[in-house]
């Protein structure tokens, strides 16, 4: 499982996908930034978070949309397939790299903060729930797009795939607000992973949306192992 | 080493193998032939795990596939149809991954280094794989195959697209491989075969035709054979004395002439060898004999023989079928 981890993070930065994803994340982020704090004349990082959200269903498939189709188009999948591997370490290495990067990335942000505090003081909580919130977020799109990667051989049907997924996912949560009924509600809060976002951005640490997000990304990486699985008896 | 018992796969209603059952010993250099298509790259798909199959068993060195997959792919060294290469990584660093993969604990730089110099990359192990020519990305492809120095190697179609110093090269770095591995490799190409196996399996539509060794497939069609003679005599006294000769079926005089020398088509009753005969019979009527030889003894006329007799089979038995 190391050694795909491995391989994969060296491949997000021997080819240019790695600097792409990293530059326009920043750009995202810094932009996002300057203009929601900065420029509207406030320390309250609710928006910036928020819209930075929104800039991940397009900026996440970067990161997922090569880790299983290129193996398919390029035959190398026959070679983990057939090493002494199993299905779910393969997966599962290829998700914690696409994340590991995504998280990296994040990190990186965490650099605006102080100049924030010049001009006023953050509250730390805040702050600490919105990153909390974001890597989990972040955690069940790549997982997502694990799986639609492993469906096909083209990387740009991969990430078009998953970019329309998670607009999908956006609509849900949208619609949400419209539904009267509690019954309906909550089902079509479940479906989407952006329902669960609030509380986390007031500084509430969530448990229930936290165990949400993250059995949102085990079903997704346990759907792509079974991907393989069927595809063997094919 | 290898047990394969009822092994079907079906695609839908298609039967890609139907029922194919072999043993394969220690040691054994096989050689899977068949048409494109036949079922060999699924056969081999299906032993090395890539692929399951739809029922029947797979057994490599006592363990069941199904029961431990990772054990046995550990036993398993190969090579698909195209090699699975990561074109943006330098030979060195692609061998040290699968080296990884494969949770490898021989020593690592002893290891790989020795790999290199049996598939002769030293030159390029700094390389870009995107960078190299077809022969060698074959050989970075065999190299990933030999790491863990698993006893079984699987070879699928190993010197497709290679020109012919690098064909010889590879065939002798088979053989060279099969004196301490067992191997098996596909190919639908017959020469190479007969060149480097001790053992034939041919394949086709799915169904195993023929199993046997190299030079009892190959002594097959001597049972009954035709030669081309060509005798230094009179052309129609030399055909009438082979004709009275015994074992002999039929003569044909060619209208070939080469100076006082004629060429005849001799065909021998099956199970006879009348080669000796021929030879006595010129020697004694003092008719010099010029050449003698076997007509369609290569593996190629076997191949078609067994191909074109196992359909004309089906086709009897579908007629009686429908009768």
């Amino acid at each position: 499982m190391i050694a795909i981890y491995k391989r994969e993070m060296r491949a997000y930065f021997t080819t240019p996908i790695g600097y792409i994803f990293l530059a326009f994340f920043l750009a995202t982020a810094a932009l996002v930034f300057s203009l929601t704090t900065l420029y509207a004349m406030t320390t309250d990082v609710t928006g910036y978070f928020q819209v930075l959200l929104y800039g991940m269903i397009v900026l996440l498939p970067l990161l997922t949309m090569k880790l299983f189709s290129e193996e398919r188009k390029q035959k190398t999948e026959q070679l983990l397939l057939t090493a002494p591997v199993s299905l779910f370490s393969m997966v599962f290495a290829k998700f914690l790299a696409a994340f590991t990067v995504y998280a990296g990335a994040l990190t990186v942000t965490l650099l605006f903060f102080p100049i924030l505090e010049i001009y006023g003081s953050v509250k730390l909580g805040m702050l600490f729930g919105n990153y909390l919130a974001l890597l989990l977020a972040g955690m069940a799109f790549i997982a997502i797009g694990v799986f639609i990667s492993a469906l096909t051989e083209n990387q740009l049907t991969a990430a078009v795939g998953t970019i329309g997924i998670l607009i999908l996912q956006l609509g849900i949560s949208l619609l949400n607000s419209l539904l009267g009924e509690y019954w309906a509600r909550f089902i079509v809060a479940s479906l989407s992973v952006f329902s669960r976002f609030s509380a986390f951005t007031q500084g509430i640490f969530d448990y229930s949306a936290a165990i949400y997000y993250l059995s949102f990304t085990a079903i997704f990486l346990f759907l792509t192992v079974a991907v393989f699985h069927r595809r063997r008896y094919e | 080493m290898i047990e394969i018992e009822n092994l079907v796969k079906r695609y839908g209603n298609v039967y890609a193998l139907d029922d194919v059952s072999l043993s394969i010993g220690e040691g054994e250099i096989v050689g899977l032939l068949g048409p494109n298509g036949a079922g060999k790259s699924t056969t081999m798909n299906i032993l090395t795990g890539y692929l399951s199959a739809t029922s029947g068993s797979v057994c490599v060195n006592g363990i069941h596939i199904l029961e431990n997959p990772k054990a046995v792919k550990r036993q398993i060294g190969y090579l698909p149809e195209q090699p699975p290469l990561y074109p943006e990584m330098t030979v060195k660093e692609y061998l040290n991954f699968v080296y990884e993969l494969k949770g490898c604990t021989l020593d690592r730089e002893a290891h790989l280094a020795e790999i290199c110099k049996v598939v002769r990359l030293e030159d390029v192990s700094h390389r870009l794989i995107s960078h190299l020519s077809k022969g060698y990305r074959q050989r970075v492809g065999i190299a990933q195959a030999l790491i863990g120095d698993p006893p079984v190697l699987i070879f699928d179609e190993p010197t497709v697209g290679l020109d012919p110093k690098q064909i010889i090269e590879v065939r002798n770095l088979l053989r060279t491989l099969g004196k301490r591995h067992t191997v098996i490799l596909s190919t639908h190409i017959l020469p190479e075969v007969q060149a480097v196996c001790e053992r034939i399996i041919i394949i086709d539509r799915g169904r195993i035709i023929a199993n046997a060794k190299t030079e009892d497939l190959a002594r097959r069609l001597e049972d009954a054979q035709s030669f081309r003679v060509k005798i230094c005599g009179p052309q129609k006294e030399v055909a009438a004395a082979l004709r009275e000769q015994s074992g002999v079926a039929k003569v044909e005089a060619l209208p070939e002439r080469d100076g006082e020398s004629y060429v005849f088509i001799v065909e021998s009753m099956s199970k006879v060898d009348i080669r000796r005969s021929i030879f006595t019979l010129c020697a004694g009527k003092n008719w010099p004999m010029l050449a003698l030889e076997p007509i369609g003894t290569d593996l190629e006329q076997i191949f078609l023989r067994l191909v074109e007799g196992e359909k004309a089979e089906k086709e009897s038995k579908k007629r009686k079928g429908k009768r």
